[in-house]
């Protein structure tokens, strides 16, 4: 009984992380609105494409680029990263239903708070680029770490430039 | 709980020395202005080991005001009678006396004291505390006793018995540490593998608000210290950080990114009814209220360059308060409003400034390059902050008058973001 009771829950469970997860590429609408027929109603009329997923992580795919570096003081985003920033903002657009979590990120000089507020900043830009390309507000959530997870811990520019940074997350990574 | 492995001995006896050596350089004829005061063994202290007069001494050494009279190893009674003519050839000002007396109850003393003025051969004051052996009660009530001497000295109250919060980062392991004021008897509210920063205490210290990153973004949380749990303050799309109670603690006053750049909100405790409180189209962070409650300082970039504004707390014009130099951040108020606390830069340099809100003077007050996060004591005297030595991180504590100095460290790790609690009521 509790085996089956378990079983049940936990049956429940993965059908719940399902329906908030894009549809996998043999799900049948059919089987979509037996079990989750408010999800299916709602459902955009654009679906996001399954293998474009895998492009995210396609090192040959512009999409695995995640990194935006920034000058110092700086939150424009370099003419260098147009392309980039047009290519997750079409990926956007091509899947509704993905999620993007930017983090900025800044060097070690100066404030704490003062730093996550810069990296903000950052955040908030490559997000503004996005959104202005067509990507969703409610796609994108941009985030600081300051300085608090610095990927170069050194005391110098050569570091200080790699931690002047965006990264780009999508849903799932994060 | 585990303890913090703090250098104790080694770095209470470093820290007089650092001190006093400070002083000697820093300004001719201080030594003269400390007050030179004996603190006898107490009569019956090795029944309880000898940890009660050791913390005293080094409780009021440390604070920079006295100058440590010998008093020889033979204890003196609370109730002994003194030679005063001696006591003044020893060159002592004030003494004081004790006994440590076991308790009808078993395993519970009771330690008396007496402080006299040498100069005038009277009493002070007498005071006694009810207590067991463990070590952190011996602590304690060392701490009064301590607090009880130097407000009888110096006329303000002392605070040693208060307690700071820190963040502790060794390897990739966050630690919030809450330690007596001396950096002893440290013990873990909370341990992370994401950062941890801007604690503060409320008002009355029984609860902190703090940022962690645990959740791969900034998310403002209050935690109560008696139980343990702890519940999110703010958490809305975006960034949230940088929490300041207001002085009832029914407030705090965050910076909230839900509607684009880093800006303040008013936030009841609970996290209901966010309101935003003043408005730019750059940066507004690090508030902090002042302590009667009137105004709001932060840190803004409107004008181009990080300064500290001020606003009502009600809401209001915005008006600027630094104008020194390109870089002003992280106001603090005296707890008697008087003065701000703040890191000013100076040629790359992140120092700690203080400035005299009435005539707008400032002043300097350290010689490091890294530090950050000033606060005050409850008391005002002394300002403790973060900075580094060797490449780590160490909290260092500066008199509001720059005479002082102490320094504090740990083992293995850095330490940061210090916030020193209130007066224990």
């Amino acid at each position: 009984m509790r085996h089956s009771a378990l079983i049940a829950v936990l049956a429940a469970t993965l059908l719940a992380a399902c329906s908030s997860q894009p549809p996998a590429p043999e799900q049948k609408p059919s089987q979509t609105e037996e079990h989750q027929p408010v999800a299916a109603q709602t459902a955009p009329v654009v679906q996001d494409d399954p293998y474009a997923l895998a492009k995210l992580k396609d090192p040959k795919s512009i999409l695995s680029k995640r990194e935006i570096f920034f000058d110092y003081d700086q939150f424009v985003v370099r003419d260098e990263y147009r392309d980039l920033v047009a290519a997750h903002a079409k990926f956007l657009i091509a899947n509704p239903k993905m999620g993007m979590l930017i983090q900025g990120n800044t060097d070690e000089r100066g404030s704490r708070e003062y730093n996550l507020a810069l990296g903000q900043k950052r955040a908030e830009a490559v997000k503004k680029a996005l959104t202005l390309l067509g990507a969703r507000e409610d796609q994108v959530e941009a985030v600081s770490l300051g300085k608090e997870k610095p990927r170069c811990t050194g005391h110098d520019e050569s570091c200080w430039s790699q931690n002047r940074r965006d990264d780009i997350l999508y849903k799932g990574e994060y | 709980m585990k303890p913090l492995r703090l250098l104790a001995a080694a770095l209470l006896a470093g820290l007089c020395q650092t001190a006093l050596a400070q002083l000697s350089i820093e300004i001719t004829g201080a030594g003269a202005n400390r007050i030179p005061l004996g603190v006898a063994s107490f009569d019956g202290e090795r029944i309880v080991s000898q940890a009660l007069v050791s913390v005293i001494r080094a409780d009021l050494e440390r604070c920079g005001l006295f100058r440590l009279v010998d008093t020889g190893t033979s204890p003196i009674a609370e109730n002994a009678g003194i030679n005063f003519t001696d006591w003044r050839g020893r060159g002592a000002d004030a003494l004081a006396v004790g006994s440590v007396i076991p308790a009808s109850e078993s395993g519970r003393y009771d330690t008396r004291f007496r402080l006299y003025d040498i100069q005038k051969q009277s009493v002070l004051t007498v005071g006694g505390y009810a207590h067991s052996a463990a070590p952190y009660q011996l602590r304690t009530t060392a701490h009064r006793i301590a607090d009880t001497i130097y407000e009888k000295l110096t006329g303000e109250p002392g605070v040693f018995s208060t307690r700071i919060v820190y963040v502790l980062k060794s390897g990739s392991r966050y630690e919030l540490q809450i330690a007596d004021a001396d950096g002893a008897n440290a013990q873990v509210a909370l341990a992370s593998r994401e950062p941890i920063i801007s604690p503060t205490w409320s008002p009355d210290g029984s609860k902190l608000a703090y940022v962690s990153f645990e959740s791969k973004k900034p998310v403002v949380y209050v935690h109560d210290l008696a139980s343990g749990r702890r519940y999110v303050a703010a958490n809305f799309k975006g960034s949230n950080s940088a929490p300041a109670w207001s002085p009832d603690g029914k407030q705090l006053a965050v910076v909230l990114t839900k509607d684009g750049n880093s800006q303040i909100y008013l936030l009841n405790a609970d996290g209901s009814g966010a309101t935003r409180i003043a408005a730019s189209s750059g940066i507004d962070t690090e508030p902090r209220y002042t302590p009667d409650g009137q105004f709001i300082y932060f840190t803004s970039d409107r004008g181009g360059s990080p300064q500290i504004y001020r606003v009502p707390a009600r809401g209001g014009e915005v008006q600027r308060i630094t104008f020194e130099g390109n870089y002003n951040v992280t106001p603090r108020i005296s707890p008697d409003g008087r003065s701000m606390a703040y890191i000013a830069r100076d040629s790359g340099r992140f120092q700690v400034a203080i400035m005299d809100l009435t005539t707008k003077q400032t002043q300097i007050l350290t010689d490091s390059q890294k530090d950050e996060s000033p606060t005050f004591a409850p008391n005002g005297r002394m300002i403790l902050y973060a900075t580094e030595i060797g490449g780590r991180g160490v909290l260092a504590a500066v008199s509001s008058d720059g005479r002082v100095k102490q320094k504090l460290s740990v083992q293995n790790g850095d330490v940061r973001e210090p916030s020193w609690g209130p007066f224990i009521k």
